[in-house]
């Protein structure tokens, strides 16, 4: 196996280091890790491009270079900004949002124009679905020559207008410090979301004045923050005197920072908390009052908790289709408070009887204020009826799984074990599919920012480059990849970038030879007629993942047996100098259960194939 | 459903308006009628956008052009309480015989002669939409060889403007 050299990788972990060490509070979204306020000078646009980067406080950057980007990349060669040059423009995408979701601070890729830019559009996308603050630089053409068809031009302004929050296409050199400013600030303030800034070749050559900082021109952008009080007292009365009440949890919280008030605010209320797949972290996985994440695969005490509530106070959730299942039928006696820092999102898709438009930390601590206030005046509704039948709930129906019958190894078992070794501290980054479920719901998540995935977009393909991306980021964690054997082949190439770089993240390669999700759902719905859903990773071995690891400069285990589980795993936490890939083969006919089936509603949730849950309704 | 008509105040930048119309493409909104020009202020230009509409329909696009950050302004136009205007342009055939009676039609919907060929007239008109659907029913039987029509354009009645005011931006 051929690996950097120790002086290679010691070099880089130290940057990556020095990088993360930024002060002030991680838990928050913030632009800028060390604003520095450097002098005027005299510079191209690339030079101004790469200052107004350093004077951001970007201490990383992930791209390729090209024709068109080629200018910037010659002051980037001597700046304070670490580039991470990746194989493939997306896992520059996503390696900026894994940094951005596990740091909290605004991601950035670079990439050329045309195919380069394009190659941007996955990630783009994904990161707009799931609210990351991320900006993405392109070089496009020259100016005469944007319209006509010129050699790697393409309209990224265009393409990415629906997937943006905002784009920028830059005219003149002097404009380059505000835009980049005013996208920094529009990427990580309000609801956080991609931007992205196309910059034309001769822009970048022509002579500039590099001026900082830069006056931001925003005419139309004032999120609001602050709820508006007669909201938020409503809120409080209906959460006093509520019978049924649930919290239902979104990824707001976790980007607003509001972890800490959410804890509060459940303990102070009683009141059971619901974590969607995108907030898992925001509320401890063990606390006694969290049944667990709602939707298509939920759990059962989730999924009925919102059902049968009669008051669901959603807090930076967006009443997904994947949550709600049929929206007809979803939670037909809950009066819903829905607070979100998006106006749009409230009363989207499920109608707000208290609509509450505000950040998340400000609308938790104003509604902890509101409801203490209401405990002062003696009103408070007992819970303890709704506790009985959810604890009946839990009990009857706790997140499970069967052993293969052909005594394979089981994937929950894997994942299992992997969030027992790993534990809390260790950062969690899952691809799209069945091993996604499963990981969210085997694996304990104690602490926000542990858990990354793709959630919006469902892109298959995330989890390696957003591991890089998180690891340089928190270089001090451990980050684990859990991917299947699907998405592993979509973007496993970055793991060549994570061994040269020194980024040594774990892979763990839920493999079970099939497009897993796709495969039960032909098992399920379409049936068992399996087409085109076998990826021959079992029956031919191709590709082999340890040998493919080791060509990519990582070090590659497999597992085939619940006896090595444990043992491959800690090695895998014992190698610390290299990229490290585990190939757990495991049985390919093992379905993620609970499953509300797309388009039915959530009272038809399965616990199982065949097993709908027994609801007491007598006792509602 | 119903027809509302949306003032849209926007920074005048260049691509703002393939914003605003592709969001509404984007979310299944259609256009019934689409005018921009510019304001009294050079920074700002003004959409005017009539689309039919439910009401809750109506909020969420409302609200999705407000995350628009070249957006800095939307008023719903209340009929009752606005003037709304469209310009026509109509070319009709009006030889020798049938002159004087399309003359007479163009006088009687206070329509103007803007071009005169040796068969026919070309005719300016402004006016609610219903006023020109009925000057067009009129000027039917003689020929219509071309038309082009505006979009709609309102503006709110009395002295109030909704230009007026630092806050540019609905919440």
């Amino acid at each position: 196996m051929t690996r950097p050299t120790p002086e290679t990788l010691a070099h880089s972990a130290r940057r990556a280091r020095t990088a993360a060490e930024a002060p002030g509070d991680t838990d928050h979204i913030r632009p800028a890790a060390t604003p520095v306020r450097p002098a005027p000078a005299q510079v191209s646009g690339a030079g101004s491009l790469v200052r107004s980067l350093e004077a951001l406080g970007v201490d990383v950057v992930f791209g390729i270079p090209g024709g068109a980007i080629l200018p910037a990349y010659d002051p980037l060669y001597d700046s304070s900004v670490r580039h991470i040059l990746v194989r493939h423009e997306q896992g520059a995408g996503h390696a900026a949002t894994g940094y951005a979701q596990a740091t909290g601070r605004v991601g950035v890729c670079i990439a050329t124009s045309g195919p380069g830019a394009t190659n941007l559009v996955t990630p783009i996308a994904d990161a707009h679905m799931d609210s990351v603050p991320l900006v993405a630089i392109t070089g496009q053409v020259a100016r005469p020559a944007i319209g006509t068809d010129a050699f790697q031009e393409a309209d990224i302004q265009g393409i990415t207008l629906p997937i943006t929050k905002h784009n920028f296409l830059v005219q003149e050199a002097s404009e380059i410090p505000r835009v980049l400013a005013e996208a920094f600030h529009l990427a990580s303030t309000g609801r956080p979301g991609p931007v992205l800034v196309d910059i034309p070749k001769d822009v970048l050559q022509a002579p500039t004045t590099f001026t900082w900082p830069p006056t931001p021109d925003l005419p139309g952008y004032r999120p609001t923050l602050h709820p508006h009080g007669k909201q938020i007292r409503e809120a409080a009365r209906l959460m006093s005197s509520a019978r049924r009440p649930v919290l239902y949890i979104g990824g707001g919280v976790l980007k607003a920072g509001a972890t800490e008030g959410l804890r509060k605010l459940a303990e102070l209320t009683g009141i059971p908390v619901i974590t969607t797949l995108m907030a898992l972290g925001a509320f401890p996985d063990s606390h006694r009052q969290h049944l667990g994440m709602p939707g298509m695969h939920g759990t059962v005490a989730a999924v009925y908790g919102l059902q049968k509530a009669d008051l669901i106070v959603a807090l930076g959730a967006r009443f997904d289709d994947r949550v709600t299942g049929k929206l007809d039928s979803f939670a037909p006696d809950a009066t819903v408070v829905h607070a979100d820092i998006d106006p749009a999102e409230i009363g989207k898709n499920r109608h707000a009887d208290v609509p509450i438009v505000g950040d998340a930390r400000h609308v938790i601590d104003e509604l902890l204020a509101a409801v203490t206030a209401e405990r002062a005046a003696g009103r408070s509704a007992d819970l303890a009826d709704w506790w009985t039948q959810l604890d009946d709930l839990r009990e009857r129906y706790p997140l499970g799984y069967e052993e293969q019958p052909d005594g394979s190894l089981s994937p929950q078992y894997v994942i299992k074990r992997l969030g027992e070794i790993a534990g809390p501290d260790a950062i969690y980054v899952a691809g799209v599919g069945q091993h996604q479920m499963w990981a969210s719901q085997f694996i304990s998540f104690e602490k926000p920012k542990t858990w990354l995935n793709s959630g919006g977009l469902g892109t298959m393909g995330y989890a390696v480059p957003a591991a890089m991306g998180a690891k340089v980021g928190k270089p001090d964690a451990v980050v684990w990849a859990v991917d299947g054997d699907g998405c592993f082949q979509m973007t496993n190439q970055e793991l060549a970038t994570c061994a040269l770089e020194g980024i040594p993240v774990k892979i763990a390669v839920i493999n079970n030879g099939n497009l897993g999700m796709v495969r039960q759902w032909q098992t399920l719905f379409y049936d068992e007629r399996y087409s085109n859903t076998d990826l021959g990773t079992h029956k031919h071995r191709i590709p082999d993942f340890v040998k493919l690891a080791e060509a990519l400069g990582c070090v590659g285990l497999r597992c085939e047996n619940a006896e090595d589980v444990d043992k491959t795993i800690e090695a895998a936490m014992s190698i610390n100098d290299a990229p490290v890939v585990i190939d757990f083969v495991v049985g390919k006919d093992a379905m993620v259960w609970p499953m509300v089936a797309a388009g039915t509603s959530n009272d038809e949730i399965m616990f199982a194939r065949g097993v709908r849950p027994v609801f007491d309704e007598d006792d509602i | 459903m119903t027809m509302h008509t949306l003032s849209v105040l926007v920074e005048n930048k260049p691509g703002v308006l393939a914003r605003v119309s592709g969001l509404f493409s984007r979310r299944g909104f259609n256009i019934d009628s689409l005018a921009v020009g510019e304001t009294e202020n050079p920074d700002v230009s003004r959409i005017t956008i009539v689309v039919n509409a439910e009401a809750s329909s109506l909020e969420q696009v409302t609200k999705q052009l407000n995350k628009l950050v070249n957006v800095l302004k939307i008023v719903e136009l209340d009929p009752s309480t606005s003037v709304a205007r469209e310009l026509l342009l109509v070319k009709v055939r009006a030889d020798r015989t049938a002159r004087s009676q399309v003359l007479e039609t163009v006088n009687l919907f206070r329509a103007r002669v803007v071009d005169v060929a040796s068969d026919t007239l070309t005719i300016e008109a402004t006016g609610t939409a219903d006023k020109l659907d009925a000057l067009l029913r009129d000027l039917e039987p003689f020929g219509i060889k071309e038309m082009v029509q505006s979009g709609l354009v309102a503006i709110g009645r009395g002295s109030r403007a909704i230009t007026a005011g630092p806050a540019l931006r609905a919440a």
